[in-house]
């Protein structure tokens, strides 16, 4: 038994996106068939079966994108003994089923009690990651299932599994045979929300390179600021340790504009105005970072009303195009329900997201004494084709500093 | 005000908040955030709400009163009585 692996499709490619899968469990498998698809940047790529065998079972669902070397499929080699309690392979059905899976069944037989549990070293030919640069279409047979871009695409959609369809005798499988084998379209994924954080974050991780860094930083001088200032305010004026941390951020910001602006083109423009994207959570689910406008040269008290009338027009579904658009970096203030820290994602074209994570009592040691300070830890993802982890440290221990001195702020 | 009053606008408020919590499937003496699931900014939208609508005063150090359900509705019903 062999693992059929996520190939290398060129040197940067990290991950690829399996949309089809050309056979089922069961079928047999020569050296050079095409056995299912990719999809990479550079468009989707036939991927072929490098040994003689049986495919044994799918590892990975249509449609999931999984790094270079995930093992994709397990193939049983020529020589390689039936597991005991495993039916005959079957051949591929001749006609479709009616309700085509969009996930394949992920029980996996059972291992055959001789199998050394502490080999993972399987036995077949080594199952080294192809590259193949150059992707070379091979020639159609009768055992290719030829496919149109279009109904592809609508197959990875609906997840119809390509290797159940029977082929006609043209060879081809077109857009309404893939709608003839899945006429409704699965229960819609939630287009939006996910969709779009979906869609930000895979970006992130892909094109920017993060580092990150973590500092502690004792709260106790906002906490006493906060609580003052609020003893005799009513409620509509009182303020929020948020809304400190993100003048905080401004404040240390103009000391480091590598971290505010946005990353666009292959190079950094750095943003005059200092627009804080603030992480704000909606109930239900979803997370969206609007924009604070202009947070470097507002008070706190102006920057509190507008964090105010932010929540409150983001959870009820309004707000402003400018306020999605613009953000310059990042807030991600965990509040008091969280936990202690956070590794922030950055929101491109954005450079450096800031986190704070829940302020709790800690032991602190202050002039040679441990003693219990409301503490928390402040944490920086920043893109290093801006800046480095030094200049990031200075922004976080700036950012320290001005924490401390609440009322300059 | 009433008990029952008190409770009342404290149910409408926090609908208006949390609509998707239901007060009767909730533990009335526990942690009035953790129930409600609401952030501190929610709290205080909620503080402000309260606050206007019963024309009480709701000092910030008086937070640690109001950390359930049920002791929000003793400390609103105690203030309205003033």
């Amino acid at each position: 038994m062999s693992c059929f692996l996520m190939p290398s499709l060129g040197a940067d490619m990290e991950a690829g996106t399996l949309v089809e899968k050309l056979v089922a469990p069961g079928d047999t498998v020569r050296r050079g068939d095409v056995i299912g698809a990719v999809e990479t940047q550079k468009g989707v790529i036939e991927i072929e079966v490098f040994e003689d065998g049986i495919l044994a079972d799918w590892l990975v669902k249509t449609g999931e994108k999984v790094p270079v070397g995930t093992p994709l499929a397990t193939i049983r080699g020529a020589g390689d003994p039936a597991p005991p309690d495993l039916p005959k392979p079957k051949p591929p059905e001749p006609t479709p089923r009616e309700a085509p899976q969009p996930v394949d069944p992920v029980a996996d037989p059972p291992a055959p009690e001789e199998v050394p549990l502490t080999d993972p070293v399987p036995t077949g030919p080594t199952p080294e990651i192809p590259q193949t640069p150059d992707v070379e279409i091979p020639p159609p047979d009768s055992q290719r299932r030829r496919i149109t871009p279009a109904a592809r695409r609508l197959a990875a959609e609906r997840g119809v599994d390509l290797s159940r369809l029977d082929v006609t005798s043209s060879g081809v499988i077109s857009r309404a045979r893939i709608e003839a084998a899945a006429p409704d379209p699965p229960s819609a994924p939630d287009p939006g929300m996910r969709g779009a954080i979906a869609a930000a974050m895979s970006r992130s991780k892909r094109e920017i390179p993060h580092y990150y860094l973590s500092h502690e930083v004792d709260l106790t001088a906002v906490d006493a600021f906060v609580t003052a200032a609020n003893a005799a305010r009513p409620p509509d004026t009182r303020i929020l340790p948020g809304a400190v941390y993100a003048r905080a951020v401004a404040e240390a910001l103009v000391k480091y504009p590598e971290f505010n602006g946005y990353f666009t083109d292959g190079h950094f423009e750095p943003s005059d105005v200092v627009n804080l994207g603030f992480a704000i959570t909606l109930r239900g689910g979803g997370l969206i970072a609007p924009a604070l406008l202009d947070a470097g040269t507002v008070d706190l008290d102006a920057l509190m009303q507008a964090l105010r009338d932010l929540v409150t027009r983001v959870r009820a579904g309004r707000f402003r195009a400018r306020e999605l658009s613009d953000a310059t970096i990042t807030l991600s203030s965990l509040g008091e329900r969280g936990v202690d820290q956070l590794h922030g994602v950055i929101y491109p074209p954005q450079v450096a997201i800031v986190g704070i994570g829940t302020p709790r009592l800690r032991p602190w040691v202050r002039d040679g004494k441990v003693t219990p300070r409301l503490a928390a830890t402040l944490t920086l993802a920043a893109d290093h084709r801006v800046s480095d982890g030094r200049r990031g440290a200075s922004f976080l221990r700036s950012i320290d500093g001005f924490l401390q001195e609440p009322g300059t702020l | 005000m009433t008990h029952a009053d008190a409770e009342t606008a404290l149910r409408e408020e926090l609908h208006r908040i949390a609509p998707d919590i239901d007060v009767a499937q909730i533990d009335a003496d526990a942690d009035l955030r953790e129930e409600f699931d609401i952030d501190s900014m929610d709290f205080l939208t909620l503080v402000t709400a309260l606050s206007k609508r019963l024309e009480i005063e709701m000092p910030d150090a008086d937070y640690p009163r109001m950390q359930s359900f049920n002791a929000l509705v003793l400390y609103l019903a105690g203030k309205s009585g003033q």
